[in-house]
C-alpha cells in the first residue's frame, strides 16, 4: 500500500511535470534572443521527449509525497504518456502551420509546454485542490492559445468565449471544492472515502451541492451536453492545430479527474449513477443531431467531440472496472484517431484561403489519392467501423455497459453511431465524388506531418488489428485506485 | 459568535449574484468582475468552513485561490484588449462571428 501522508519531499515524483516546465521557461528566456528563436520548437521537443521518458518510468511505482498532495500511480503515470504524446503531435503539425500564418512565436510552445504540464498535475494528484490548481494550469495557456492569432477577429473571439466559458466553470468548481471541504474537512479523496459514512451522516447537504457544482464544473470542461455551447465556437475559430489539441489533450485531463472524483472518489453517492446516464443520453444525441446540419468540417468535428464525450460518459453511469478501463482505452483510440483526422486539415489549411468547408473537399481524391484515403480512414475510425481502433473502443464500452444491464444506454448508443455514420462519411462522399467547382489547389507535404499522420495511422490500424494489448495496459492501470 | 450559516448565506448570496451576472451582463468588464466575484463567494465558504471546523488548510487554500484569480484575471483582461483593438466594443452582443 502506498502510505498517502508521507510529507518526503521527493521531487523525482514530479520529474515530468519539472521537464515541461523548465523547457517552458528556457523558451521564454532565449525564445526571444534573435539567434535563438529558431531554437524554441525544438526546445519544446525535447522538454517532451525528456517528460515522455520520466512518465514511462514512473509505471509501476507507487508512492506519494508532499503530504499527500502529489501522488503517483499507475493511472496518472498512463495519463502522462498520454498527453506528452498529444503534445508531441500537436508540436509536430503546428510547426509549419504557424509559420504559414505568421503566427510562429515562441510563446505557443512554452504554453503548449505549460498547459501539458498542468495536466499532469491533474492526472496526478488524488486532492481536490491541487487538481483544480492542474486545470488552471491547464486551462490559463489554453485560453492564450485560441486566442493567438492576435490579428483574426475569430480567433480572438474564440478566445474571450472559452476564456468566459473556463472561468465560469472554474467558479463552479471552486465552490463545490469550497462545500465538499466543509462537509469533510478534507479535501484529500482517500479520507473522503474512508470517511464517507461519517460525512453523509452530518453533512449530506453540504457534501451533495459540492458535487453537483465540481460535476457542473468538470461538465463544462469536457463538454457534457447542457454546458456544451462553448465548444463549436471556439473550436471553429482557434488555430486548427490548436483545436486539435483541445479536442484531445484537456478532454483527456478533464475525464481523468472525473475518473478519479466519480467512480473513486464519490462512488458511494447511488444518485450519481442516473446523473450520469441522463448525461450521457443527452450529450451522444445532442452531439450527433446537431453535427448533421453543420458546413463547417471544424465545426462537425467540434460536435463530433461532443458525441465522443457522451460515448465516454457511458462508462461513469456504469461504473466498475471493465467500463472505466474501456472509457481509457477510448479516449487513447479517440485521440489518435482524432489528431490524425486534424492532421489532414491542417495540412488542407496550409493552402491560402481554406476555411475547412466541405465544398472546398471536392476533387481532393483526384490530386491526392493517398491522403484523402488517410482522411477517409480517419473518418471510418470515427464512425467505429471494424478495422480500426475506433471500432475496438465502442464494443469494449458497450460491453462493459451490457454485462451491467445498461440496455437502454447502450440502444442509444448504438443508434447514435448509426446517425454519426451519415455526417462521418459525408465527408468522404464530397472528396471522392462530388464533382469540383473550382480547381482543387495541391497541398504541400512537410516531414513532421508526415510522422504526424504515420503514427496516427499506425495507431489507428495497429491498435485495431491488435486492441488486447492497450486493453490490458488500460486495466493494469486502473488497477491502482479501484 | 456568529454562526457558520450565516457566513454560507453572504456566500452563496454572493455565488448568485456572479452568477446572474455572467449571464445578463452585456459588459465584458463587468462579465470579468461578475467571475472574481463568483471566486471570492467560494473564498468566503472556504474560511467560513476552515474557521468553523479549526482546520487551517483552508486559509492556505485561500491564497492559493488568489492567487490563481490574478492570473485568470490578467489572462482575461489582456484579451479583452487585443479584442478592443480589433473590434473597437467590448459588447458581447456584437462578438457573433462564430454563431455564440
Amino acid at each position: 500500500m502506498i502510505d498517502y501522508t508521507s510529507a518526503s519531499i521527493d521531487f523525482a515524483l514530479l520529474g515530468p511535470e519539472i521537464a515541461l516546465l523548465a523547457s517552458a521557461f528556457l523558451i521564454l528566456v532565449t525564445g526571444y534572443v534573435k539567434s535563438l528563436g529558431k531554437l524554441s520548437p525544438g526546445v519544446a521537443f525535447v522538454g517532451l521527449v525528456i517528460a515522455l521518458v520520466l512518465s514511462l518510468n514512473q509505471w509501476g511505482n507507487q508512492s506519494s509525497g508532499f503530504f499527500g498532495m502529489v501522488t503517483c500511480d499507475d493511472f496518472g503515470s498512463a495519463f502522462k504518456v498520454i498527453f506528452t504524446l498529444i503534445a508531441i503531435l500537436t508540436l509536430l503539425m503546428a510547426h509549419r502551420y504557424l509559420s504559414h500564418k505568421s503566427l510562429n512565436r515562441p510563446e505557443f510552445y512554452a504554453l503548449l509546454n505549460i498547459s501539458t504540464m498542468g495536466m499532469m498535475v491533474m492526472a496526478n494528484s488524488t486532492d481536490l485542490v491541487v487538481m483544480f490548481l492542474g486545470l488552471e494550469i491547464m486551462s490559463l495557456p489554453l485560453y492564450v492559445m485560441a486566442g493567438m492569432a492576435r490579428r483574426s477577429p475569430e480567433s480572438n473571439e474564440a478566445g474571450i468565449k472559452y476564456f468566459v466559458m473556463g472561468a465560469f466553470a472554474s467558479a463552479f468548481l471552486l465552490m463545490g471544492i469550497a462545500f465538499v471541504y466543509g462537509a469533510s474537512g478534507t479535501t484529500d479523496l482517500r479520507r473522503l472515502v474512508t470517511d464517507y459514512h461519517y460525512i453523509v451522516g452530518n453533512f449530506k447537504l453540504y457534501l451533495y451541492s459540492g458535487v453537483a457544482m465540481i460535476l457542473v464544473g468538470f461538465g463544462f470542461k469536457v463538454g457534457a451536453v447542457p454546458f456544451h455551447s462553448w465548444i463549436p465556437d471556439v473550436y471553429e475559430g482557434a488555430p486548427t492545430p490548436v483545436t486539435a489539441f483541445f479536442s484531445v489533450g484537456p478532454k483527456a485531463a478533464g475525464f481523468a479527474v472525473l475518473l478519479r472524483l466519480f467512480v473513486f472518489g464519490f462512488a458511494y453517492i447511488g444518485l450519481l449513477s442516473d446523473v450520469f446516464w441522463v448525461l450521457a443520453a443527452l450529450t451522444m444525441t445532442v452531439g450527433n443531431i446537431m453535427a448533421l446540419r453543420q458546413n463547417n468540417i471544424k465545426r462537425m468535428l467540434a460536435y463530433s467531440s461532443i458525441a465522443h464525450a457522451g460515448y465516454i460518459l457511458i462508462a461513469f453511469a456504469v461504473g466498475g472496472d471493465s467500463a472505466v478501463s474501456a472509457a481509457m482505452f477510448y479516449l487513447v483510440a479517440y485521440a489518435l484517431f482524432n489528431t490524425g483526422a486534424f492532421a489532414v486539415l491542417v495540412l488542407l489549411e496550409t493552402r491560402t484561403g481554406c476555411k475547412s468547408d466541405f465544398s472546398e473537399l471536392s476533387g481532393f481524391s483526384r490530386l491526392h489519392p493517398y491522403l484523402s484515403s488517410v482522411l477517409a480512414l480517419f473518418m471510418f475510425a470515427l464512425c467505429g467501423f471494424p478495422p480500426t481502433v475506433g471500432f475496438f473502443g465502442k464494443f469494449y464500452l458497450f460491453s462493459a455497459a451490457i454485462q451491467s444491464g445498461f440496455i437502454w444506454l447502450v440502444v442509444i448508443g448504438v443508434m447514435n453511431s448509426f446517425v454519426s455514420v451519415y455526417y462521418y462519411l459525408r465527408v468522404i462522399k464530397v472528396s471522392f465524388f462530388d464533382q469540383p467547382q473550382q480547381t482543387f489547389v495541391p497541398v504541400t507535404y512537410s516531414p513532421a506531418i508526415i510522422v504526424v499522420l504515420l503514427i496516427t495511422l499506425a495507431g489507428t490500424l495497429g491498435l485495431g488489428l491488435f486492441p488486447q494489448q492497450l486493453l490490458d495496459i488500460s486495466q493494469s492501470a486502473i488497477f491502482a485506485f479501484l | 459568535m456568529v454562526p457558520i450559516s450565516a457566513y454560507l448565506i453572504v456566500g452563496v448570496a454572493l455565488f448568485a449574484i456572479g452568477t446572474v451576472g455572467v449571464l445578463i451582463s452585456r459588459n465584458l468588464i463587468v462579465l470579468l468582475m461578475s467571475v472574481e466575484l463568483m471566486l471570492n463567494s467560494a473564498n468566503l465558504c472556504l474560511i467560513a468552513f476552515s474557521r468553523s471546523q479549526n482546520i487551517m488548510d483552508g486559509h492556505a487554500f485561500v491564497f492559493l485561490v488568489l492567487t490563481i484569480a490574478a492570473a485568470e484575471a490578467a489572462v482575461g483582461l489582456a484579451m479583452v484588449i487585443t479584442l478592443y483593438r480589433n473590434r473597437e466594443t467590448i459588447n458581447i452582443d456584437r462578438f457573433n462571428l462564430l454563431k455564440w
